[in-house]
């Protein structure tokens, strides 16, 4: 391999990335930039082209703002902090079950007490009971990971993910007996959907967010040393087990929590993640984090703002999103060539 | 216990359970009103023969598959549903009822098997690209390529209004196969005697792409064929039955771990050990609810999950990621 070759390599599959080249913008600044652009799509997505009342429109607008703020954060934050402790930068947490779970559960609502249940039984109890279901499952597979000599996060994963193809099996049969009434109510709860978020539960789901970003805040140096992978994180007197734990189980909150509020959205996290590597400019939490977010409001409003006022087709933002972030996925599997 | 012994207990058990599957059903048929009524003996053959012809030919494909898959990718976790192939082909299935509604069920499976064979081969692709191809790290790979395709399909079934008629094809089962419309099927047969007749090849590409090109193999050619008769198996049994998962991964290693990995002798057992098991959860689907019944494939989905789990931690001692 040619010292070319091998720099080219290096800089492709080490864990650290830094831009281009030398950076010409520093991180901060980075930041500063985007929060100004982000800035304005927010102002354009709030006060332009509204018809009829502004009364009536601006606080949906506001909404819909807050639940993709939440969707960012959870999703942004989750998905970096989850490649920071597995060392890899092509999975998302949701594979780990968190979407199937979520599908069941509606499904199973939908089937047990018919379909006018999903809308009689939305509230702040629901959501709870559903995040700590889903939260559940992931503590499970994490503690079952810990548990052997040999446990692997791969083995993990895996686990993760046949229990979801399980759980979707499931659920395709039941959906099956639904009659087409019930099915149509129950369908909308099966994708991402940021317009029909309540505004109750956004206190909530704002607390939330907050909590976990304090916890990551106060962590940041201690993913930072993550990054340089198990051994030489202990060497530097980092407890390894400890951090993964706290992390996996933050980690599973966000998410799960962000799939009962919003639905599932698989690829989000990772399209978002995937990007502010590559504009960060710095591989230290403290800028990749923010960053994260920020590119993570920026898809969402821009997203919305296109496909709302230039297609019409504002509700099928989350599939688009997912359908790009697949596409990206299998893209870059070909070029690292892997996880 | 010797192969002797064996072999004639898995053979008596399959056609037991075979005998069983042609006369348990909410219709009631035995052998004498089989020889009397006539009207048992329409049923019989309209209804109940295809049927279990069609688990028998569903189960050979899907285990036949699953061998050819795990020799040419050498990973013991691969096998249509794992690769993406059976997903590739649904994909095929949506694309066919979108544009051609009328469309008769052969050109349903042409196109599900183009779709099949396409996906295969992204995923070999992308498994050549990986640097690392760890045991756990492949089946990974596909499922997730497999998710990518999924959430195609469901978006266009969305658009189009098919979301529901998907899901029920999607857990098809056997309930709906009738005379007339299994008979594709029998193409499997073809497929199970072309790879007999190809099991030594597949044995030695099993053994990695420099080593079976350095005792003579043309490895291309023989990974090109076998992905073809992967789709071709996988698209034609897509269409007549929906998804069968995990049969592929379970049966293979079953009957590996008892006889080694040798195709040419493994062969017959998987096909019969899998048409044994198709039949099985089949019957306990039908019987646990009847009048109603339960997909053979649900029943799989969920005991096929259970089964790769233990599979896989008990590679956890040999192999770690």
């Amino acid at each position: 391999m040619s010292v070319l070759e091998s720099r080219r390599r290096s800089r492709i599959t080490g864990p650290a990335t830094y831009g281009k080249d030398r950076p010409r913008f520093t991180p901060t600044m980075r930041l500063i930039l985007l929060s100004v652009v982000l800035a304005i799509a927010i102002a354009c997505f709030l006060l332009l082209f509204v018809r009829g009342s502004f009364a009536f429109a601006f606080p949906r607008r506001l909404n819909m703002l807050g639940a993709m703020a939440v969707a960012a954060f959870t999703h942004g934050l989750g998905t970096v902090v989850f490649h920071t402790v597995t060392n890899n930068r092509i999975l998302t947490p949701s594979i780990i079950g968190f979407d199937s779970l979520y599908v069941l559960m509606q499904t199973l609502t939908v089937f047990v007490f018919g379909g006018t249940a999903i809308a009689n039984t939305e509230g702040i109890p629901k959501l709870l009971a559903q995040t700590a279901l889903m939260v559940a499952l992931a503590t499970i597979l994490y503690r079952w990971m810990f548990s052997g000599k040999l446990g692997s996060l791969f083995l993990m994963l895996l686990v993760g993910v046949v229990i979801g193809l399980a759980f979707d099996s499931i659920s395709t049969f039941l959906q099956r007996l639904l009659s087409p009434t019930e099915y149509d109510l129950l369908s909308v709860k099966l994708f991402g959907r940021l317009s029909a978020v309540k505004g109750d539960y956004l206190p909530l789901a704002f607390a939330v967010c907050v909590f976990a970003g304090v916890i990551l805040w106060k962590r940041r140096h201690h993913l930072d040393a993550l990054l340089l992978g198990r051994e030489a994180a202990m060497g530097i007197g980092v407890s390894y087990k400890r951090e993964l734990t706290i992390m996996l189980v933050l980690i599973a909150l966000l998410v799960a929590f962000s799939t009962a509020l919003v639905g599932p959205m698989t690829f989000f996290g990772f399209i978002v993640a995937t990007l502010a590597y590559q504009l960060a400019g710095s591989y230290r939490h403290i800028f990749v984090l923010p960053m994260a977010f920020l590119l993570g409001m920026l898809t969402l409003v821009l997203g919305q703002f296109v496909m709302q006022h230039i297609f019409y087709a504002g509700g099928f933002l989350t599939v688009i999103i997912e359908f790009v972030g697949g596409i990206l996925f299998i893209g870059m599997i070909l070029r690292k060539g892997t996880l | 216990m010797k192969n002797a012994v064996l072999l004639p207990i898995v053979v008596v058990i399959v056609l037991v359970l075979a005998v069983a599957s042609l006369f348990v059903g909410g219709f009631d048929i035995s052998v004498e009103t089989l020889l009397n009524d006539a009207e048992a003996r329409d049923m019989f053959l309209i209804s109940r023969v295809p049927r279990t012809l069609a688990l028998i030919f569903a189960a050979m494909a899907m285990s036949v598959s699953g061998v050819i898959m795990q020799m040419i990718t050498q990973n013991k976790f691969v096998e249509p549903t794992t690769a993406g192939t059976a997903q590739w082909a649904g994909l095929g299935v949506l694309f066919a009822l979108i544009i051609l509604p009328a469309a008769d069920p052969m050109t349903k499976m042409v196109v599900a098997t183009g779709f099949a064979l396409f996906g295969t081969i992204i995923f070999i692709a992308v498994l050549r690209r990986l640097s690392v191809r760890s045991s756990l790290i492949v089946p990974l790979v596909g499922i997730m390529l497999g998710a990518v395709v999924s959430a195609v399909t469901t978006f266009l079934a969305g658009t189009f209004d098919l979301l529901q008629s998907m899901s029920a094809w999607r857990s098809g089962g056997f309930s709906s196969v009738v005379r007339g419309f299994y008979e594709p099927l029998w193409a499997v047969l073809i497929i199970a005697v072309l790879a007999f007749a190809l099991a030594n090849r597949f044995t030695v590409a099993g053994l990695g792409k420099d080593l079976a090109t350095n005792v003579g193999l043309r490895y291309e050619q023989v990974v090109f064929i076998g992905v073809a008769m992967v789709a071709v198996a996988t698209g034609v049994t897509t269409v007549v039955v929906g998804f069968i998962p995990f049969l592929g991964l379970i049966v293979p290693n079953l009957v590996s771990m008892m006889l080694g990995d040798d195709v040419h002798k493994n062969l017959p057992w998987v096909a019969l050990v899998g048409a044994g098991l198709l039949l099985a959860c089949d019957l306990i689907g039908r019987v646990v609810v009847a009048p109603m019944e339960i997909p053979a494939s649900v029943i799989l989905g969920v005991v096929g999950a259970i089964v790769f789990i233990a599979l896989i931690v008990r590679q956890r001692r040999h192999v770690s990621a």
